[in-house]
C-alpha cells in the first residue's frame, strides 16, 4: 500500500516539502555526534551555540533583518499565536484587533477566540476581499483606529497563493501608531523580502514550506518592539522564548534559508513556467474550469483551479490513483461540511467551490510531471462529470 | 486522508449503473449543489412491485458515489417492499462500513431511495414535511429525529455526521442537543423502530392533534392551494374535512391516510386513525 517518493507527483508544496538534500547534510552531524546543548559552558556544547549563530545569520539574510530580531519556535503556529497575543497583552487598554477574512486557521481561530485566551472581549474587524482576493485598502485604512492593538495580514494565501500588499499596508499601521504583524509561512523563499525597508514589526515563518523539517518556526520581532513571551522557561532566544533549541531543524532551516536565496530566481521563472503551463493547459483542455485568484499578483507556484460541478475529493482521489499529489478547498477533504473560508470569502459560486483543486509546485518538479498531469487530468473531470447530475444541463 | 474500504474504492473508482433511467416510474432528487452532494436515483418498477432497474447521477465525494453505486446494485431485483425497508446502515454495510463522518452519504443514499418511491407511490415524504431545523443544509426535525432512533446517536456530532445538520454556521446546535435528548428519553425503555407511545388523556390527546394540524399540516398543504379543518376527535378516530383545493383532488385520500394520519400517528399517537366528513 504504501507509496514510495520517486512514485509521486508531488504539487501540494502549499502543504509541505520535502527536506532539500543540502538541508538534511546540514543537520546530520548535529543529530549524531554534536549532540552537546548550547548553553552549556563546555566547549562541546558551545560550539552547538556557534552553529546556531550561523542559522540565525542565514535566516535573517533571507528576511533583511538582524540576527537579533530572530525568534526560534516550533512551528508557523506558535509564531503568530506569540506575535497577536503579545501584541495584545502589551496594550492591554486597546481592544481592537485587524485581520482579513481568508487567514490561516493559525491566525482565524485565534482571532475567533480571543476572548478564550484572554480573558477580555475583542472587536475584531475581519476585512473582505474582492472576487479575486485581493484586499480593498481603502476599507483597511479606514478600519483603524486608536484601539487597534495590532493588523495581522498574511503575506501570500496559502490557497490561492494571492499576495497581499503588506508592506504597504505595515506603513499605514505604523503612521497609525499600530504594530503590524504578518503570516508570511508561504511567501518567504518565493518572493524577496527586506524586512528592514519596510515597518514590519512581526513576520511568522515556517520551516517546512520550504525545504527545512517541520517543527521549527521563526518570528521576527523588529528591534524595540514592545514583546510579551509566549513560552516561559529559561534564557533561550534571550528570555523570549523558552526552552532547549530544537538544534537540528534549526541548523536545518538556516540552510534552507540561504538555499532559498539562491533559488528565488528559479522560483520566479522556471517554477513559474511551470504553473503557468500548468494552469493555461488545464484552462484551455477542460471546459467549464476557471482560476481562482488574481492572475498576477499571486505566488508564483500556486495554481488554485475550480473544475465546476464536480467534487473535490472526488478529484483528489482519481488523482491518487495515479499518485499525483495536490489539495481541495472542497468541504468533504475537511472533515468539515463547507467548503473553504477562503473561496467563500471570494464569493466563488458553490457550483465550483467545491471543485477546487489546489496545485503548488515547487523547484523539485519537473516539465515531465506538468506534462503528464496535463494529460491525465482531463479524463478525470470527464469521468466524474458522467457522474454528475448538474453536468448535462450545461 | 479518508480510511475507505476496498468496497468503497471500487465502487468510486468503477461506479456501477450510472446514468438515468429514461422511461423511469420513479425519480427521486436529493441534495443540492450548494450542500456539496447530491443524488438522482431513477428506477423501473414491474408489475409485481420488483424493482427491476436502477441507475443513479452523483455530485459528491467518493463515499457519495460509492454509497449511489452501492444502492443501484441491492435495488436490482429487490421487492418494493423490501425496499422501503431499506435504512442507510444497509448501505454503509454492504460497503463494508463508512468513516462515520461520512454517514450522511448512505443517508443521502436512503433518502433519494424513499424519494423514488414515494415518486413511483404518488405518496408525500413525511421527512421533508418537518421543520426545518438546519437552514444551511436544509434539515428537518423529522429526518435528525428518525436518524437518531435508527442509529442510535448520542451526540450533536454524531447528529452532524449523519445528516449534516449542525455541519455549517453551527447556530442550531441548541435545538440539535435539545432534540437529541428529546428523543433519547423518548427511546428509552422503547423498542427501536418504534413510535412513542404515551398515555394521554382526550383532552391532552385533542390538544395536541390540533396543535399538530395547525402548526405543521395547515400550512403544508396551504401551500399547494388546499386547506384542513379538524371536524372530531372519538377514541382514536380523527374526522377532519378538506378543503381548497384538497376537496376536488383525487388524490386526497393519499393525503389523508400517507400525509395526514401518518404526521399525527408520529407526533400524538401511533394508533390514530384519519377519516374524512363527507
Amino acid at each position: 500500500m504504501a507509496v514510495l517518493p520517486e512514485q509521486v507527483i508531488y504539487m501540494d508544496n502549499n502543504a509541505t516539502t520535502r527536506i532539500a538534500p543540502e538541508v538534511l547534510d546540514a543537520m546530520m552531524p548535529y543529530l549524531t555526534q554534536f549532540y552537546g546543548n548550547p548553553s552549556s559552558m563546555h566547549t562541546f556544547g558551545g560550539q552547538v551555540g556557534q552553529a546556531i549563530s550561523q542559522a540565525r545569520q542565514q535566516i535573517a539574510d533571507l528576511l533583511g533583518a538582524d540576527p537579533g530580531e530572530i525568534v526560534f519556535t516550533s512551528c508557523g503556529t506558535e509564531s503568530d499565536s506569540t506575535a497577536i497575543l503579545s501584541a495584545i497583552q502589551s496594550f492591554p487598554e486597546k481592544n481592537h484587533v485587524i485581520t482579513t477574512r481568508v487567514e490561516h486557521p493559525a491566525v482565524k481561530n485565534l482571532c475567533d477566540n480571543l476572548e478564550i485566551f484572554t480573558g477580555r472581549k475583542y472587536h475584531v474587524t475581519r476585512l473582505p476581499v474582492a472576487a479575486d482576493g485581493t484586499l480593498d485598502m481603502q476599507r483597511y485604512r479606514e478600519s483603524l483606529t486608536d484601539d487597534t492593538a495590532i493588523v495581522s495580514v498574511m503575506w501570500a494565501n496559502n490557497e490561492t497563493g494571492v499576495l497581499f500588499p503588506v508592506e504597504e499596508m505595515a506603513q499605514i499601521a505604523r503612521e497609525r501608531g499600530v504594530l503590524f504583524h504578518t503570516d508570511a509561512v508561504q511567501a518567504v523563499g518565493k518572493v524577496p523580502i527586506n524586512l528592514r525597508e519596510t515597518a514590519i514589526d512581526f513576520l511568522s515563518l515556517s520551516g517546512h514550506k520550504l525545504h527545512a523539517p517541520k517543527g521549527i518556526g521563526v518570528l521576527y520581532v523588529r528591534k524595540g518592539t514592545p514583546y510579551i513571551p509566549f513560552m516561559n522557561g529559561g534564557h533561550q532566544e534571550h528570555g523570549r522564548r523558552g526552552g532547549t533549541e530544537n538544534v537540528a531543524s534549526i541548523i536545518g532551516l538556516g540552510r534552507a534559508c540561504a538555499l532559498a536565496a539562491e533559488k528565488m530566481e528559479e522560483e520566479n521563472t522556471r517554477v513559474r513556467a511551470l504553473r503557468d503551463k500548468l494552469e493555461q493547459g488545464l484552462l484551455s483542455t477542460v471546459p467549464k474550469a476557471l482560476r481562482n485568484g488574481h492572475p498576477t499578483q499571486r505566488l508564483p507556484n500556486t495554481a488554485n483551479i475550480s473544475f465546476e460541478y464536480v467534487e473535490g475529493e472526488a478529484i483528489l482521489l482519481h488523482m491518487n490513483q495515479l499518485n499525483i499529489c495536490a489539495s481541495s478547498g472542497s468541504a468533504c477533504t475537511s472533515g468539515s461540511l463547507e467548503p473553504s473560508h477562503v473561496l467563500r470569502a471570494m464569493g466563488v459560486p458553490f457550483t465550483a467551490a467545491h471543485g477546487s483543486i489546489r496545485f503548488s509546485l515547487s523547484i523539485y518538479n519537473t516539465e515531465e510531471e506538468v506534462d503528464f498531469v496535463l494529460a491525465r487530468m482531463p479524463d478525470i473531470i470527464t469521468k466524474l462529470r458522467a457522474l454528475s447530475p448538474f453536468w448535462e444541463d450545461k | 486522508m479518508w480510511e475507505y474500504t476496498d468496497k468503497v474504492q471500487d465502487h468510486f473508482i468503477n461506479p456501477r449503473n450510472v446514468g438515468e433511467i429514461e422511461d423511469a416510474d420513479g425519480v427521486g432528487n436529493v441534495g443540492s449543489i450548494a450542500c456539496g452532494d447530491a443524488l438522482r436515483l431513477t428506477i423501473k418498477v414491474d408489475e409485481n412491485q420488483v424493482i427491476t432497474d436502477a441507475k443513479f447521477k452523483t455530485f459528491g465525494c467518493a463515499s457519495a458515489i460509492a454509497s449511489s453505486s452501492m444502492l443501484t446494485e441491492m435495488l436490482k431485483g429487490m421487492k418494493l417492499e423490501d425496499a422501503k425497508r431499506l435504512t442507510n446502515d444497509d448501505i454503509a454495510r454492504a460497503l463494508g462500513g463508512l468513516p462515520k463522518e461520512k454517514m450522511h452519504c448512505s443517508v443521502m443514499g436512503r433518502e433519494a431511495l424513499e424519494a423514488a418511491i414515494a415518486d413511483y407511490t404518488g405518496a408525500i415524504l413525511p421527512m421533508a414535511q418537518g421543520e426545518v431545523v438546519c437552514e444551511c443544509f436544509g434539515v428537518t426535525d423529522l429526518e435528525i429525529i428518525r436518524a437518531i432512533r435508527e442509529n442510535a446517536l448520542t451526540s450533536v456530532e454524531d447528529i452532524t455526521n449523519f445528516t449534516k445538520a449542525g455541519g455549517g454556521c453551527g447556530k442550531c446546535e441548541g435545538k440539535l442537543r435539545a432534540l437529541l435528548t428529546e428523543t433519547m428519553a423518548g427511546e428509552a425503555g422503547q423498542p427501536t423502530g418504534v413510535a412513542k407511545k404515551k398515555r394521554m388523556t382526550t383532552l391532552e390527546k385533542i390538544k395536541k392533534i390540533e396543535e399538530v394540524v395547525e402548526r405543521e399540516i395547515k400550512p403544508t398543504l396551504k401551500k399547494d392551494g388546499g386547506d384542513i379543518r379538524l371536524i372530531d376527535v372519538d377514541g382514536d378516530f380523527v374526522t377532519v374535512s378538506l378543503r381548497g383545493s384538497c376537496a376536488n383532488c383525487h388524490s386526497s385520500r393519499t393525503t389523508l391516510k400517507e400525509y395526514v394520519e401518518r404526521k399525527l400517528r408520529e407526533q400524538v399517537l401511533e394508533s390514530l386513525i384519519v377519516e374524512e366528513d363527507k
